[in-house]
């Protein structure tokens, strides 16, 4: 996934005066359809559809409190995600591009496992560990800690769906950065500390903050891990994707839509904040 | 300071796939001078600088700055000025920032950074160019900076890898001259790695040359070409013809051509090592070879004969050389060894046997 050519910040090649021969006029028309079907539609037909009730849907929302409880509920765990992920993504994308130790390239596939491994599987397996009956239950039950069906499952699940996104973007820059300037600032007479705060975090800043805003993406969008091991109680361990999901199920559908604005507003941003980090990257180049 | 390096070692990898890098090394650089490490690619150069300036840990042996071990001290206090192949500027960094950066995390005054940071510019003639970003900077310009990065710290020692491995051959040959400039005025211990002899030979005081991860010879630029003390030197120092042969009565026969081997007992083995300009052609019909081609190198002309009931060999004029005269390809022409390099085989030291 890193290094695919849609994130290079660069614009494809276009023949000269921007004119297009038949063949790739077909090929665009092809990829536009495509997109148009699968991602411009179904968008546009859920912001309508929200619409559709006024603008006062919204407002709608905010005024449930179980919404709110799941909205609130989401930034927390996107929030934590942020965090958490932000410092386990340098640290590991270090430690994986810069060491050479037994069981690094076991240790490379593996964190890419929550990418291939279905979030309601993930869910499954949490709560094989943590739910009733589980093999840590009867420790974390005597130490006074709910997981399952519980805030801290949330957290777990978070974590783990969203935990490749820094990590990737960072390891990439770094294998692409190479050693040199490290090297160099360390005869400089740079400490470990100044070499990092000095010349690696800021080469790697902008492919950490691209992994930010996807691992933000992502946990906002989250849906079956936090369904599985969270149970989706209102007020509780409701979120907000699946409190859209409770809304649709209790038909009504006007707070599902407006639900789903939001997180689709969101995700508007959160496009144009990739965006500027690919400008910004191709301008330093 | 002067720089020893005593009974290296290194390898890479394991098993199978061991390299040997650095094989037991010893060397010795007085304080002030300009050595190149002089070698073919792979051939360990880079690594022994490496591990001189403390970016490598060599497996067995020993580095001593002014005589003190400096094995146990860390790459950021052996205070070594290090220049990059690919310059390794920080590219978020202007080029102020960029030659500030030693004295900054030194903890340096502000006022003694900018000081030195405007002397470093004017010294490698980049004044007005202090704010731009080493993206805006020509390659020749860059590797400037890099030097006046690795400078400002004033170190004891400066080790360059390469260092004008990724310029153009005109740019490179500029930068030789700031190199040796720069070394004539500041007259800090330097050690540079080439695997071009020119370069070698033009800039630096003391030449290395280094293969396989050893030594084979450390010397003047002119002993080195005058006296190479091995086989590998021979070859790899000027263009050579080398021939495979065993003595007798006082020759080493290639084909009709007798190659002068005084001194050494009947029946050795030998490698003869001809530099082309060490031999000498002219026209004559008797004569023990026969010429094939002629190629014209710019000021020089190279010529290809094939000694009767022998191999080929090659020679090098001048192009208005009065031995050029009537050589041209199908004639016949003798050969005259003005100097010949004979290796017995399995010897480590060579005799060099000059015609009388």
């Amino acid at each position: 996934m890193p290094g695919a050519p849609w994130k290079n910040g660069r614009g494809c090649a276009v023949s000269d005066a921007g004119r297009l021969t038949p063949g790739q006029a077909i090929l665009l028309a092809l990829v536009l359809g495509y997109l148009g079907l699968i991602l411009v539609v179904p968008l546009a037909a859920m912001a309508i559809r929200g619409l559709e009730a006024g603008p006062g849907v919204l407002l709608e929302v905010f005024a449930d409190p179980a919404a709110r409880e799941g909205l609130r509920l989401t930034l927390i765990l996107a929030l934590i995600a942020l965090i958490g992920n932000g410092l386990f993504g340098v640290a590991a994308g270090l430690v994986l591009v810069r060491h050479r130790f037994l069981g690094r390239r076991l240790l490379d596939t593996l964190v890419d496992l929550p990418l291939a491994v279905s979030p309601v599987m993930t869910g499954l397996a949490f709560l094989l560990l943590y739910g009733r009956g589980g093999w840590l239950e009867p420790w974390l039950a005597w130490a006074g800690i709910k997981v399952g069906f519980a805030f801290p499952g949330l957290v777990l699940a978070t974590l783990f769906v969203t935990f490749p996104f820094t990590l990737r973007e960072v390891a990439y820059v770094l294998i692409e950065l190479g050693t040199d300037e490290e090297e160099a600032a360390v005869t400089l007479g740079a400490s470990p500390w100044q070499t990092f705060r000095l010349v690696t975090f800021p080469n790697i800043r902008f492919g950490l903050g691209y992994g930010l805003v996807l691992t933000l993406a992502r946990a906002l969008g989250e849906f079956g891990a936090v369904l599985v091991i969270g149970g989706a109680i209102s007020g509780q361990t409701q979120t907000a994707t699946t409190f859209i999901y409770n809304a649709l199920e209790e038909r009504q559908e006007a707070a599902a839509y407006g639900m789903a604005l939001i997180l689709a507003a969101a995700s508007v941003l959160f496009l144009l904040a990739l965006e500027w980090i690919k400008r910004q990257r191709g301008k330093e180049k | 300071m002067s720089i020893r390096v005593s009974h290296l070692n290194k390898r890479f990898g394991s098993g199978a796939g061991q390299f040997v890098a650095v094989d037991d090394v010893c060397l010795e650089v007085e304080s002030g001078e300009l050595v190149a490490f002089l070698g073919p690619s792979g051939s360990g150069k880079s690594t022994i600088l490496r591990i001189i300036a403390g970016l490598e840990t060599a497996d067995s042996g020993s580095v001593y700055f002014s005589g003190q071990a400096a094995d146990h001290l860390h790459a950021r206090s052996r205070g070594v000025g290090f220049v990059f192949q690919h310059y390794a500027l920080f590219r978020h960094m202007t080029v102020a920032e960029n030659i500030a950066f030693g004295l900054r995390v030194q903890g340096k005054a502000r006022a003694e950074q900018q000081r030195r940071v405007h002397e470093l510019l004017d010294l490698m003639g980049l004044a007005g160019l202090g704010e731009r970003y080493p993206g805006q900077l020509s390659g020749g310009q860059r590797q400037r900076v890099a030097l006046a990065r690795a400078l400002a710290p004033e170190p004891q020692v400066l080790l360059l890898d390469e260092p004008f491995g990724a310029v153009d051959a005109r740019v490179r040959e500029e930068l030789r001259h700031w190199l040796r400039r720069l070394h004539d005025e500041v007259h800090v211990t330097s050690i540079f790695v080439t695997h071009d002899q020119e370069e070698a030979f033009s800039v630096a005081d003391k030449v290395i040359v280094i293969n396989r991860g050893h030594v084979e010879q450390a010397a003047s630029p002119a002993a080195i070409l005058d006296h190479p003390a091995t086989e590998f030197v021979a070859r790899f120092i000027g263009d050579a013809n080398v021939y495979e042969g065993v003595t007798h009565g006082g020759y080493v026969a290639v084909g009709k051509l007798q190659v002068p081997a005084d001194g050494l007992p009947d029946g050795t083995p030998v490698s003869a090592v001809l530099r082309f300009y060490d031999l000498k052609f002219w026209k004559e019909e008797q004569g023990i070879a026969r010429v094939v081609r002629t190629m014209t190198l710019g000021d020089r002309v190279k010529v290809e004969a094939v000694i009767d009931d022998g191999p080929v060999i090659y020679s090098q004029f001048p192009r208005r050389s009065s031995l050029l005269t009537g050589i041209e390809p199908g004639c016949r022409i003798h050969i005259e060894v003005t100097l010949a390099r004979l290796y017995p085989q399995n010897a480590a030291a060579g005799v060099t046997v000059t015609a009388a």
